[in-house]
Formats: structure tokens, sequence, C-alpha cells
């Protein structure tokens, strides 16, 4: 019985380990860093006061702790909060859809891999729920599930700013997916490989995506690796393009300032969680949070080698053990969230600085520009990745005609702009 | 277990599938209609799954969950269609909804009773069966015209015990089928300069 049972065990005690116990927490600590690091950017102190409440006690002193309980202290109050339904609303849709955005966001953790094996009494099991061969597109096909809680928010509210900001996020998210699918081809192309592990264990011996700076024959400071990079450090001209499309399109999704239309306050009182108060708000809250750590987790898996810590230090890592268990695996883990945390400080950092956009100049964005440059970047790769087996005059021609379509597609868009002044309100 | 769970977790996205068929014509509200489908076609990637066809169970979701009943929900709460009231059901809708499951009844009967493949003689998926279907896709014979490469990713998979749906499905279509994606893509690519040619202000 015990060994009919066991796998499924394993598969719960990940479960729950990676998403209740490692996803959900960064989502609290996302929000402290939200609050510490705007107040920085904005010249303010921030939240630095709840801790341990000691004075209540009999203490002399309260323990401050910097702030880091504030989450909870948020997360409490929201909780606590009159849980109210307004009367004018669709009852089954305005309860369904908190749920819907923040359960796609939790499935979604299921491919991210955290870090390499981790052996525990003679059982190796890896840090990744469900190794499958589709990594990227089973986030993106989970992921533009979260787009029914937030229309099916709006509608059922019943109101009109939240009809508003559902109809934007259904359109932006659309928009955005295209970008989305179509920038990561030529990563995809790269790796000849859909699922993550295998990605991030491909950077692992050639360098990240992103900074190849060692392959399989050396490093950086050894002869050898300068004479096998070419193709790798060329590499890095679809990639970037790639990642900079991928990242803001990752903005738009998670409905993100500078894209954060379905909710702008200054035009839409609250956007489509307007008529939301108390848990269902935090569910909503929660969900973007969740989306920008996944996405996050993303983008660092795909572009700078996931739980890799490079130079190829990884071996040595994953081989470490304390005591007959195999601990690399939580070390890689720390080296991803390391990268993670990074990198939602850079959500955030975006967020504090880069203004709103218009409608109209994110639709653009979105139609205009980054479709179209994912589409050239397809076959920018395509051609830098063939190129070995190619001719040098095909490779010629190939460029030549790349360069005259991107310049043709260029001043088609010029020439479309329209020149009429937009109108403001 | 291995036999219990897919039959378990197919009966589960089966009743989930008809579920949702159900609800769709059941509901009375054009919004909980599309939501239906919506469920439905969750149900439909879940069976998908359980036959070990990955992609296509993820593409139904990614396509028609993700992006078509998303345009189909945004066009409903447009147009704000009010739940629909009365007495809809005319005799004549009645009868032809009847004939027409009639009709795909029988010839779905007619189609499993002429089917001698019926004991499923090549159940399940296992390790075994892909070593040797791996070896089979590198020979070149008259039902594979195109083999693979002996080194390629999906001798490597299928040799590792995990089936490389998307290679296969790729190696398909990018070689006995190239042409008709080629051309699939021409047309795609001519109806989206359409669409924007068309969906363009016309300035004065």
């Amino acid at each position: 019985m015990i060994e009919f049972l066991t796998p499924f065990i394993i598969i719960l005690i990940k479960v729950i380990f990676l998403t209740f116990l490692v996803l959900l927490p960064l989502v609290p600590v996302s929000v402290y860093f939200e609050r510490r690091f705007s107040a920085v950017i904005q010249d303010r102190v921030g939240p630095n006061r709840v801790g341990l409440p000691l004075t209540l006690f009999g203490f002399k002193k309260d323990f401050h702790l910097f702030g880091l309980v504030q989450p909870m202290a948020d997360g409490i109050k929201l909780l606590l909060k009159e849980d109210f339904t307004p009367s004018h609303v669709n009852k089954a849709f305005y309860w369904l859809a908190p749920a819907l955005t923040v359960v796609p966001a939790l499935i979604t953790v299921c491919v991210v891999p955290f870090g390499s094996d981790i052996t525990l009494f003679g059982h190796t099991e890896s840090l990744v729920i469900a190794d499958i061969n589709l990594g990227p597109l089973f986030v993106f096909a989970v992921a533009s599930l979260t787009v029914y809680g937030i229309t099916l928010a709006g509608w059922s509210s019943n109101s009109k700013y939240p009809l508003v900001g559902g109809v934007r996020s259904t359109a932006q998210m659309i928009s955005y997916e295209i970008a989305l699918g179509l920038s990561i081809i030529p990563v995809l192309t790269y790796f000849g490989e859909l699922n993550l592990t295998r990605i991030v264990e491909h950077q692992v011996d050639n360098g990240w995506l992103l900074l190849p700076l060692w392959n399989a024959y050396g490093s950086v400071f050894s002869a050898a690796y300068w004479e096998h990079s070419g193709e790798q450090w060329l590499f890095m001209i679809p990639a970037l393009i790639a990642f900079i499309i991928f990242t803001v399109s990752i903005f738009a999704e998670t409905n993100r300032m500078p894209f954060d239309l379905p909710e702008c306050e200054t035009e839409l009182v609250g956007g489509y969680h307007t008529e939301y108060s108390s848990m269902k708000f935090a569910l909503f809250f929660m969900g973007e949070y969740a989306a920008m750590v996944i996405g996050s987790a993303l983008i660092v898996t795909l572009f700078l080698g996931g739980w890799s810590l490079g130079f190829g230090l990884d071996k040595h890592i994953a081989a470490l053990e304390v005591a007959g268990f195999g601990i690399g695996g939580l070390i890689h883990m720390m080296v991803f969230g390391g990268k993670l945390l990074a990198f939602i400080l850079f959500f955030i950092l975006v967020r504090w600085t880069v203004p709103r956009f218009r409608y109209d100049q994110l639709m653009k964005l979105g139609w205009v520009v980054f479709f179209e440059a994912a589409l050239i970047n397809v076959f920018i790769a395509a051609l830098i990745i063939a190129a070995p087996q190619l001719g040098a005059l095909i490779i010629t021609i190939g460029a030549i005609v790349l360069i005259a379509v991107t310049a043709a597609i260029i001043w088609v868009a010029k020439v479309s702009e329209d020149k009429t002044p937009a109108l403001r309100a | 277990m291995n036999q219990l769970l897919p039959s378990l977790v197919f009966w589960i996205f089966a009743g989930l599938t008809l579920l949702g068929g159900i609800a769709v014509v059941a509901l009375r509200n054009p919004v909980s209609s599309a939501m239906a489908v919506v469920t439905c076609f969750i149900g439909l990637a879940g069976l998908f799954i359980t036959l070990s066809a990955f992609f296509v169970g993820i593409i139904q979701i990614l396509v028609y969950t993700g992006a078509i009943m998303v345009l189909f929900l945004f066009i409903i709460m447009l147009l704000d269609l009010k739940v629909e009231k009365g007495n809809a059901r005319s005799l004549a809708g009645i009868a032809a909804g009847l004939s027409l499951v009639a009709a795909f009844v029988i010839q779905l009967i007619g189609v499993l009773g002429a089917n001698p493949d019926m004991e499923m003689s090549d159940a399940p998926l296992n390790k075994q069966r892909m070593v040797e279907s791996a070896q089979l896709l590198t020979k070149e014979s008259d039902d594979n015209p195109h083999p693979v490469g002996a080194d390629s990713a999906i001798v490597k998979s299928l040799k590792e015990g995990s089936l490389p749906d998307v290679h296969l499905v790729g190696h398909k279509l990018f070689t006995e089928y190239n042409f008709p994606l080629q051309m699939l893509g021409v047309l795609l690519l001519v109806a989206t300069v359409g669409v924007v040619s068309l969906s363009k202000k016309k300035s004065a």
C-alpha cells in the first residue's frame, strides 16, 4: 500500500513545497519590496515599523524588524475587512472571478525548474513538479486563462468602470500574447527544446543565453573558448531582441505599470476590481504578483540560465553532499531565488519610474512594433542558426533580403502612421 | 495504479466535457454559455493529455480557450446581450436537434462496429514500445519515407522513454506536409495583411 502511494505522496510534497512554501511567500516578499523600493525611489522611508509588538507584553521597546512583517499586517487587514457583495452584481461570476485570476498563476509553477536534483534518504528527486516537454507553451496556455478572471470580474460587477477595465484587459492580453509567443521562437529554435529543465541544463554547459561567458571548451579566460564562441556571440543579437520583446510583453500580460490600463486609477477608479473588497480584492492582488513572479521565473529560465551559477561551478554544487543528503539542489534553488528577486526588483523599478502608456500607444506598440520585430527576429535567428550549413553566397543573399524586408516594414509603418494629432479630452 | 489512474482521469475529464456541453445549451445567459464552452474545451484538453498527446491538449487550451473563446466573450460582453427569456424552444428546433444527434449516434455505432481494433491491441505507451518505434523511425520504408537521423532529438528522447510529441509533429509537418504547411502560412499571412488593411481608418 505504501509503495502504491509513494509517487502520489512525493508529488503532493513537491506541490505543497514549491507552490505554497516557495511561490506564495514570494508574493508578500515582493509586496514588501515594492513598498520599500518605491519609498527609496521617491525619497521616502516606507513601512519600517511593523515588527514584534513587544510593548504589548510589558517590554520597554517594540522590535521593528525593518518593517518585514508589514505584508502580514496587510494580509490580516485584508482578511478582516468587511466582505461586501454589491446587490447589482452577477453573484456566480462575481465569486468565481478572483479565483480564476489566482489559480492559473499557481498552476504554471509546476513546469518551472527551481533547482537541480536533490538527494534525500537515497532517493533523487528533481525540483520541478511536472517535467513536461512543453514548458513555455504550458505556461502560455494556462496563463492565458487568467484573462477570464479579469474579464468576468469586469462584466459581473455590472458597473461601467469595471466593464471598461475588463474589456481593456482582454484586448491587451490577447494582443501581447502574440508578441509573447513569437518572441521566444528564436530562443526555442536555438535550444531545439521545449523542456525547461533541459533548457537550463544546456545553459549550464554552454553559457546563459544572454551571457555566453563560458561553453563546453572553457570560460572567457581560455583561448579554446574564443575559438568556439563565435556563434554564441552572434546569437546574442536575436536573443537580446527576443529578451526585450518578451520582457515588455510580460509587463503587459501581468497588467503591470506602464501597461496597467485595465486598472488605472486616474481613468477607471480601480478598473476591473472596483466593486471588490476584502479577500476577494486581495486575490486579484495576489494573482497579479504571482503572475509577476512566474513571468520573472520564465525570463530567468529562458534567458539567464535558470538555477545555474555558471562558469562550470554547477557540477561541483550539484555534487555537494552533507551527511549523505545531496543538497546541491537547494543551493541552486537559492541562486534561482536570487535571480528571481533581482528581476522582481527590476519590475518594481520600472513600475515606479516609467509613466503609463495611453491605450492607443499600447496597442500600437503591441501590433505595429513588437509583432513585426518578433517576426523579423525569427528570420534573423534562423539565418544565424542555419549559417554553418549554408554557402557564403546564400548567407549574403539572405541577409540582404532580410535587411530589405525590414526596411520595407519600417517604411510601411512610418507611412501608415496617423498624421492627425490625437484628441485630448 | 498505472492502469487505474488513467481511466479515473479519463472519467473525470469526460464528465467535465459532457457537463460543459450540456451547460452550453441548458444555460440561458450568453456569458454562462460561453464559460460552459470553456469548461468543455478544458475537459477536451485534459482528455488529449490523458492520451499522452500533450502538444495537442495544450494547443487546444492556448488557441481555443485562451484566444478564440476570449474573443467570443469579448463580443458577447460588448453587445450587452440580455438573458434569453420566454419560450425559445420551438418544435422544429427540437426535432432538428434530435435528428442530428440520432444521425451522429448511428454514425458512431457504424464506425465503432466496423473497426476490428476495438480491443486496443497496442495500449499503453511504455518505454519498450518507444525504443522499438525509435528504431522503426530511423529506417526508410514505404510507411516512413522521411526517416529521422539516428542522433536526432526524437530518437534520443524515445530511447529515454519520453514521448517527443512536439518533435514528432514538427518532423511530420516539415517533411511530409511541407508544401501544404507553406501554403497555409501564406494564406494566414494574406489574412493578417487583409485584416490590417481592412480595419485601417480611411484617411481623407
